[in-house]
């Protein structure tokens, strides 16, 4: 029971860590990987929330992290595609419609 | 001025810390015993294992979407403008085209029986299609061109099967029993199966290609 406990208030205690890194942080990979763990910590809460024997959190949990990997991938490709090449490298979409 | 704020901020984040704390640690109000609920059920899901029962069966809606989540992602990772092609192949190196040989069957392997073992223990598709997307990346890193010429071709296709899949099931089910995914006990555990290798190939797939993104691969320093 204390271990719970002790977990959910990690969970906490990790939210706010990363809540305070998105605020501060100014380069958007810093920001996508402090959204990442404040997920995490939610589901730490979850999971600890619950306690061992409940099936349940562990499924949903197992679904929201690859909704989150889904997500993180897609910001991710976002941040590849803002750090590209410059505007007049890119191949411009009105020309070569072929 | 800037100190202040990050203070202030820090004051502000630590109350909500300590409200966070708070709120978790309070004692949950006995509701219903859901546990019990599962395991009552569980000799009708066709699976021994509750997290795969909760997953495809008595919450089989959430995976289902969870699926197209994951669908929704890629279209959203392939509608950016692709960047530049690559420039030449890139040298693959030896010692990783040698690894890979040695690993994508061992890990091929593994994979499948993550998703058998999801039916009696901790496992399933996703576990298992995390494990073959790594394997696919291995691949497309080690060079193996076939694969990524298969993988481009028919991309749509093979991400798509598992919700295609899924859905095929949940209209039969419809159908024939009146419920949405309500998988009748007797047929539960093959159409789980079924259900769960289609998904467990898109799931690799789709893995592999938010990993390829826009294609730009051997743009990467090795």
């Amino acid at each position: 029971m204390t271990g719970q406990a002790c977990y959910a208030v990690l969970g906490a205690l990790l939210f706010c860590l990363s809540f305070h890194a998105l605020i501060i942080a100014v380069h958007p990979l810093r920001r996508l990987l402090a959204v990442n763990v404040m997920g995490s910590s939610v589901f730490l809460v979850f999971i600890a929330g619950a306690g061992p024997r409940d099936p349940l959190p562990q499924a949903l949990v197992i679904t929201g992290i690859v909704v989150a990997v889904a997500a993180t991938a897609l910001g991710l490709n976002l941040l590849l595609r803002l750090a590209g090449p410059a505007e007049d490298d890119r191949p411009s979409a009105g020309q070569d419609g072929s | 001025m800037k100190r202040l704020g990050h203070a202030v901020l820090g004051l502000l984040l630590l109350m909500l810390a300590g409200v966070l704390a708070w709120a978790v640690s309070l004692p949950v109000a006995p509701g219903q015993d859901v546990p019990a609920h599962i395991a009552g059920s569980l000799a009708d899901s066709g699976v021994s294992h509750p997290v795969t029962a909760v997953l495809l069966n008595f919450r089989g809606y959430d995976t289902l979407l969870e699926l197209v989540v994951l669908l929704v992602a890629l279209a959203g990772v392939r509608c950016l403008a692709p960047l530049p092609p690559p420039s030449g192949g890139g040298a693959v190196g030896g010692v990783l085209r040698e690894l890979a040989a040695l690993l994508l069957p061992v890990l091929v392997l593994v994979a499948l029986y993550l998703l058998w073992a999801g039916a009696t223990r901790p496992g399933g598709a996703f576990q298992g299609g995390a494990l073959l997307g790594a394997a696919g990346i291995l691949a497309l890193l080690a060079g193996r061109d076939r694969f990524l010429a298969v993988l481009e071709q028919r991309l749509w296709l093979l991400a798509g099967l598992g919700v295609g899949v899924f859905l095929a099931v949940a209209a039969g089910t419809l159908v024939w029993g009146g419920t949405l995914l309500g998988l009748p006990p007797e047929q539960a555990g093959i159409l789980i199966l079924v259900i769960e290798s289609f998904a467990l190939l898109s799931i690799a797939v789709t893995l592999v290609a938010l990993f390829l993104g826009t294609g730009e691969l051997e743009d990467r320093d090795p």
